[in-house]
């Protein structure tokens, strides 16, 4: 029963749940089990709210149960990524220096989870401060691929896109900043979308960058990652950047996918010999697959992508330097004090010491160093200036064809610590996924299979223009289908079983 | 520097020329901050409030909180702007301010960086002599208050040295204008008095567009005092330093003649101006060293991503043009009409930095001539020999309801000096203080009657000369029953029953 229950989609979930099949209790224990048995080895999560969450779910199987009329996913668990600040909840954005800090109140995403009837089982792993493609900048220690425990899960969303690939949880909430979505859904055979800029409110997301980060859904399906979209988008009063005008359901546009007459640009730039090769024969078979069902792929150009990493790690920093001034141990998180007192410069430098990780001191010495008077022009200034030219590449190539196609990362999940030291190897993680976040248009990323040469997932990322998310649930809902059937079931099917590695996670570390 | 190592005033005026600019910083009284839902305590409504209590999460700063702008401070600055004369940006944008210290719970501060909302006014300011000026004005900023620090520990009271100390983060995020002079050059001796009339003016300003309540003792009106001195015959500006912490508009006056004193000393010496900001002492009449502060400050300022730009409709800001109040200069010739004051006794109020205040007293019930009686005469007085703002001391609507217990015959003149000690004294209401310190008249007859025939009784020839017709004579006994009663008749009244007692 508990084994059936986890592999169930959300949509699923919900359904029986909404039947009486299921109570919400039933799923969230279901769920609560798997994380006991196999988050050992993966560590997708950095906090489990195992009775909360159960009480939680049992309130709502009251309510349902007194007549209270629900939504699609009400009373299905869902995990979320420790950028987002809990009520009552740890909330550490992966950093030390958040330590034990309880947020007296909840982003508005989670609010709008909470609101839906779905059930918080916990916080997922991530880098420090969303700031990594692998996970292991997170300050707990790395999550491991369930798809190969000894390879990254992706990042900074390596937890949530981890516990939705182990079956810990159905759906999970993420954020995504340069590709923090959808790069984790790419290396986990998962499905990650990154909304609209200003489609889903940051109220309550620990600011990366501010003008880049955008929050939204994780999930095994696009069906899922839609539902969840239309739970937690849509304006919000308390975030002066998101976007006051309704929205179309995402659920429609999946349940409504057709590709035919659909015109698919395949970005010239972002196909090259600099992406591995089973990534790029996945890519091409699927807009193949796409082509045979009716859509017209053609070649385009964005000829300012290749600058768009360069500018992107000057307008990140720049921001995150100013973001993370905050923390300095005055009102909350972690204070160290130096031997026999200090000033209140010294605790405040003495607490950033401790509490900020390597990654995020070189990105707040690279930020603080691109705003400082005399380089501001040569370096935010110019950073701005590609950004202006990427988002025109966009708008481009937008006139002539509906939706843009990459492949999602330019390599399959690599070996943890193979790029530890190399933080410009690092950063290339996310040259495909980029380009969108310094645009604000909106990607996903879906599963289009495993790289022949290592057995492991590729997933591929559709782009449209801004406030056109539903195109992509449209063409990716649509692919989904055509590759399910080609498959004969879902990808994730082939994944590993983690129980095998429960032992292996027991013979290491049992007392 | 000890004051006696000044040079005098008018020797450095022979020497050098002053040129001053002024900041004056606005806390506008919105109801809530300026970007948080948090009641603002530059309102009259949350003025009294324990220590963080009037806070959000983005108030502190909270990891995920994000700023919102509040439409009534945009617009409470635009008429700012339009009442200085400044043009409106159609687009105007928020930019950080980063640096660390710990009243500042973002460690960066939203302010107006290359896009203020409002630049290229003026303003008409008249001086006491008579003399009239046009300050220009280069911007008005919106900007976020920081919060309040208290120091505790070491003998300074600043942070250096402290042991500790407690941050109260109400005051984070008030809404702020930021009002910026151009260098203003030409003012000479009149200099000090230009930058106190300067501020009396803002004041006015702010007040009679109602959008803060601009007690400078309260912080909501503060000035920072830029002056520079060059050589007679120098086209280049001097080095000029920036004194912070100026408190009251006589303060703003001393504090200008201080530095111009204390510059020319140094640089008649040969010695040079050190670029910094300066702390102004209330207490000792002097300022001294802050911090060092240049020009390449790093603030590292870039435009803020959590905030769209500012962008007024063209309608709004009509509509708001049209419903300015009228321009100061109009309004005093009005109201001097108005009130029927002559020149002399307009100039009192007008000099006294007290227009906004007698105004205010008239509206709440007073007569034109109590409310200028009573600011010009003893407030003026207790102010000055305290060294503070008469406005300190009372209310207009405390000095309304002086003016009607006078009316009513409650109160003397000379009671009511008494009642307006304690409301100085922060005891209350006058009626509470006529209350508490039994200060009223007594109008009560029998009780006269009883202290008058006690004196005529004791006073046998007196009542004598009054019976064959020396009414003068009267004054005796008078002065006799108002001394058995304290001061606490009416004097007139009295005589009235001294003559018929003497006739009966």
């Amino acid at each position: 029963m508990s084994e059936h229950l986890i592999r169930l989609t959300a949509a699923e979930l919900g359904a029986r749940i909404a039947a009486g099949d299921v109570s919400s209790v039933e799923a969230t224990r279901a769920h609560l089990d798997r994380i006991a048995a196999v988050d050992g080895a993966v560590h997708a999560f950095l906090h489990v709210e195992g009775e909360r969450a159960i009480e939680t779910a049992a309130d709502l199987d009251r309510r349902r149960a007194a007549g209270e009329a629900f939504g699609p996913l009400a009373g299905v668990p869902i995990a979320i990524k420790d950028v987002l600040v809990t009520k009552g909840m740890p909330s550490t954005s992966g950093s030390r220096i958040l330590e034990g800090w309880i947020p007296p109140y909840d982003a508005t995403p989670v609010q709008r989870v909470r609101d839906a009837g779905l059930v918080p089982l916990g916080k997922t792993n991530m880098d420090e401060f969303a700031m990594g493609s692998s996970t292991e900048h997170s300050a707990y220690g790395p999550t491991h691929n369930p798809w190969d425990l000894e390879r990254i899960p992706g990042g900074s969303g390596g937890g949530s896109a981890a516990s939705v690939a182990a079956f810990e949880a159905p759906i999970a909430l993420g954020s995504d900043t340069g590709g923090s979505i959808r790069q984790p859904a790419h290396v986990t055979g998962t499905v990650g979308v990154k909304p609209t800029y200003g489609g889903v409110s940051r109220y309550g997301s620990i600011a990366l960058a501010s003008s880049l980060d955008q929050v939204g859904p994780v999930s095994r399906t696009v069906l899922d990652s839609a539902l969840l979209h239309d739970i937690i988008g849509g304006y919000d009063p308390l975030d002066s950047t998101s976007i006051p005008e309704p929205w179309p359901s995402m659920a429609e546009a999946v349940r409504r996918a057709d590709v035919s007459g659909l015109r698919i640009g395949v970005v010239k730039e972002l196909d090259s010999d600099g992406f591995q090769a089973g990534v790029r024969s996945r890519f091409h078979e699927a807009l193949a697959l796409l082509e045979r069902n009716g859509a017209e792929i053609v070649e385009v150009s964005a000829p300012h992508f290749e600058y768009a990493v360069a500018a992107y790690y000057l307008i990140m920093p720049a921001e995150a330097s100013s973001n993370l001034a905050k923390f300095d141990s005055v009102r909350f998180g972690l204070r160290v004090t130096p031997d026999g007192g200090g000033t209140v410069e010294q605790v405040m430098a003495a607490t950033r010491e401790a509490g900020f990780g390597p990654e995020v001191k070189r990105r707040i010495i690279l930020g603080t160093y691109a705003l400082s008077a005399g380089y501001y022009d040569a370096y935010y200034g110019s950073a701005q200036k590609v950004r202006t030219l990427v988002q025109r590449d966009f708008d481009a190539a937008f006139t002539t064809v509906d939706v843009l196609a990459t492949p999602t990362a330019p390599t399959t999940a690599f070996k943890l610590g193979e790029k530890l030291d190399d933080p410009l190897a690092m950063y290339l993680n996310d040259v495909a996924t980029i380009p969108a976040n310094l645009a604000g248009v909106p990607g996903i990323s879906l599963p289009a299979g495993l790289a022949p040469e290592d057995g492991l997932p590729v997933g591929i990322q559709f782009l449209a223009p801004a406030r056109e998310d539903a195109r992509l649930y449209n063409v990716g809902g649509a692919l989904e289908q055509l590759l399910l059937a080609e498959w004969g079931g879902p990808l994730l099917d082939r994944a590993p079983d983690l129980s095998r590695h429960e032992l292996f996670a027991t013979e290491e570390g049992a007392l | 520097m000890a004051r006696a190592e000044l040079m005098d005033f008018d020797a450095a005026l022979e020497l050098f020329e002053p040129v001053i600019g002024l900041e004056v910083h606005v806390e506008l009284n919105t109801k809530t901050k300026m970007f948080s839902a948090a009641p603002n305590p530059a309102n009259a409504e949350f003025h009294v409030a324990d220590p963080n209590t009037l806070v959000t999460p983005v108030c502190l700063g909270l990891p995920g909180s994000l700023p919102v702008v509040n439409g009534q401070a945009v617009r409470y600055s635009i008429s700012l702007g339009l009442a200085l004369g400044c043009e409106i940006a159609p687009s105007s944008r928020f930019a950080r301010k980063n640096y660390f210290y710990p009243d500042l719970a973002k460690n960066y501060q939203i302010s107006q960086y290359d896009e203020p909302i409002a630049f290229d006014g003026s303003v008409e300011v008249e001086l006491e002599n008579g003399r009239s000026f046009t300050v220009p004005i280069e911007r008005a900023h919106m900007e976020e208050d920081a919060g309040k620090l208290t120091h505790v520990g070491g003998s300074t009271g600043r942070i250096q040295g402290a042991e500790y100390s407690l941050v109260d983060y109400n005051r984070a995020g008030v809404p702020l204008v930021e009002i910026v002079t151009r260098p203003i050059i030409g003012a000479e001796a009149d200099a000090p008095a230009l930058a106190r009339a300067y501020v009396a003016t803002i004041r006015d300003i702010v007040r009679s567009l109602g959008i803060s309540e601009a007690r400078m003792e309260r912080g909501n009106l503060r000035c920072d005092a830029n002056v520079s001195l060059r050589p007679r015959g120098q086209e280049k500006l001097g080095t000029r330093t920036e004194t912070k912490n100026v408190n009251s508009m006589r303060s703003v006056e001393r504090a200008v003649r201080y530095e111009i004193q204390r510059q020319a000393a140094i640089l008649a010496k040969g010695g040079s101006i050190i670029q910094e900001t300066r702390h102004w002492h209330e207490d000792t009449g002097t300022t001294s060293a802050g911090r060092p502060k240049s020009d390449a400050d790093d603030y590292r300022y870039f435009p803020e991503p959590d905030l769209l730009p500012v962008v007024p409709t063209r309608e709004l800001i009509e509509e708001l043009r049209a419903s300015l109040p009228e321009p100061p200069a109009a309004r005093r010739r009005r109201l001097k009409d108005e009130w029927g004051f002559t020149d002399l006794e307009f100039k009192d109020v007008v000099n006294g930095g007290l227009l906004a205040e007698v105004t205010e007293t008239i509206a709440a019930g007073a007569s034109p001539a109590a409310a200028r009686k009573w600011w010009t005469g003893e407030l003026t007085r207790v102010a000055n020999a305290e060294g503070r703002d008469a406005a300190e001391l009372a209310t207009p609507a405390q000095v309304a309801e002086l003016a009607a217990l006078i009316e009513s015959g409650v109160l003397t003149d000379r009671l009511a000096r008494q009642v307006l000690e304690g409301v100085a004294a922060g005891e209350g209401s006058p009626q509470q203080i006529v209350e508490a310190r039994g200060l009223s008249v007594v109008s009560d007859d029998g009780a006269l009657i009883s202290a008058i025939d006690d004196a005529l009784a004791s006073q046998p020839d007196v009542l004598a000369k009054i019976r064959d017709g020396k009414v003068q004579a009267a004054g005796a006994v008078i002065g006799a029953v108002m001394k058995a009663m304290h001061g606490k008749a009416d004097a007139a009244r009295v005589r009235e029953l001294v003559l018929e007692r003497a006739q009966g």
